[in-house]
């Protein structure tokens, strides 16, 4: 591994560097990541652009967090172009995602899409403690009426304290469940395009250094990808 | 809910659903909408910049997976095939609208609130200008860095979307965010290499 010794007038970069993005973003296969931190390791110099890729990575996700989301009426929209396409192959199934247990598997799915073999029966009884929440979210997420819970509004936070979480994709259901009981939290929203969920930290508003001391203390957690305080 | 009332452990896999899609499965196709329409929206919004293109690209996007799923032959995951199917039109909207006119979006979405107190405070804090940097970079880098920082995808996926090789994809990578110094250092803050 070399070590990271570029100036600014134009030494090629070397293959550690290259993955430093990846890596932020905690896409690279084991022995890839293994080897970034071993040069991490050794390299004060690529400690320093890791902290910048971890800046901009935080505003990318920024950005499009709060950019527009697409209206409820997309999935209407959708279909009256399919119906409007000559005359073709059209059936109604029962089957596909439509029972409440398809739905709480499609909420796991996007919550952590490349990493989650479910260990069955421990995780299973995590993930129903959690269940009221994880229902509300899913309808929520679904575009056409016909499903909602007095347990989440819809784009209603409400009071209280919030932080926007991406959980590591290696992190189980179980470590999830285990993590937002530890320290009482509650996801409220989510997941957004980028897999980020608003989390309750706290009933009422804090003050900013108190909701930052917070995200301080949660962003050390193993299931925590990315943790920034939002509205 | 399986004999123990606890909840099935398998989401139903996104090439089940295209199977059942290309047999005109309308409940598939909303499942399958209802899971990425969100993210490709995002991704197609962050390259058009303009809502109501995204909006109409999104459904046009989602139209062709209705079309075409038929002659998916599964070579790739099948959210690289929609992503790939996105940035494609995306790109040609770009294309079909000309730079002008999208200048004249990222200056609207960059002057928001610009005489906002707030935000001209806000405008002197790093990451404020660190986003109106992303903001400016061009639609193949701010297409990169998306598909990579927000969209969460690896090497190999970014590969199989954009259609480039893995080590371009490094490469384009590590341009966009030397293009992504400069325009930092035009406004004062030097980050060195890249």
């Amino acid at each position: 591994m070399n070590p990271t010794n570029h100036t600014a007038s134009g030494r090629e970069p070397s293959e550690i560097e290259l993955l430093l993005p990846w890596y932020a973003a905690g896409t690279l296969s084991r022995r890839e990541q293994a080897e970034v931190e071993a040069a991490l390791a050794n390299d004060p110099e690529l400690v320093r652009r890791l902290e910048w890729v971890r800046t901009e990575f935080a505003q990318e996700i920024y950005i499009n967090e709060e950019a527009a989301s697409p209206p409820d009426s997309d999935v209407k929209a959708l279909f009256a172009k399919i119906d409007a396409l000559p005359a073709q192959r059209t059936i109604v199934s029962t089957t596909a995602a439509t029972s409440l247990a398809d739905r709480i598997a499609e909420f796991f799915a996007a919550l952590s899409p490349r990493a989650l073999a479910w260990s069955a029966a421990a995780a299973a009884l995590a993930i129903v403690l959690q269940a009221g929440v994880i229902a509300g979210i899913m309808f929520k997420e679904k575009s056409t009426p016909g499903y909602e819970t007095a347990s989440v509004q819809p784009g209603v936070t409400g009071d209280g304290a919030y932080v926007l979480i991406r959980f590591q994709p290696q992190a189980t259901s179980a470590d999830i469940a285990s993590f937002l009981a530890a320290n009482k939290l509650s996801i409220v929203e989510g997941p957004s395009g980028g897999e980020l969920y608003r989390v309750r930290v706290a009933a009422t508003k804090l003050a900013k250094p108190e909701l930052m001391d917070i995200v301080k203390k949660l962003q050390d957690d193993k299931v925590i990808g990315f943790i920034a305080a939002t509205e | 809910m399986d004999e123990t009332g606890a909840p099935a452990m398998q989401t139903i896999a996104d090439e089940v659903l295209i199977a059942k899609i290309a047999k005109g499965d309308r409940s598939a196709m909303e499942a399958l909408f209802t899971r990425y329409r969100v993210r490709v929206f995002k991704f197609v919004l962050r390259m058009v910049r303009n809502e109501a293109i995204a909006e109409e690209l999104n459904s046009d996007v989602f139209l062709d997976v209705w079309r075409q799923a038929g002659t998916f032959e599964g070579r790739s995951a099948v959210s690289t095939w929609i992503f790939s199917i996105a940035r494609f039109k995306a790109l040609n909207a770009l294309q079909r609208r000309g730079e002008e006119e999208l200048d004249d979006d990222k200056a609207d979405a960059i002057e928001d609130d610009a005489d906002d107190p707030e935000t001209v405070l806000a405008k002197k804090d790093k990451a404020a200008v660190l986003r109106q940097c992303l903001v400016e970079l061009s639609a193949e880098h701010r297409e990169i860095v998306n598909l990579i920082y927000y969209q969460h995808k690896s090497v190999e996926e970014v590969s199989g979307i954009v259609g480039i090789p893995e080590a371009t994809v490094k490469t384009r990578m590590f341009y966009a965010r030397k293009k992504l110094s400069e325009l930092l250092a035009e406004r004062g803050i030097e980050r060195g290499w890249p």
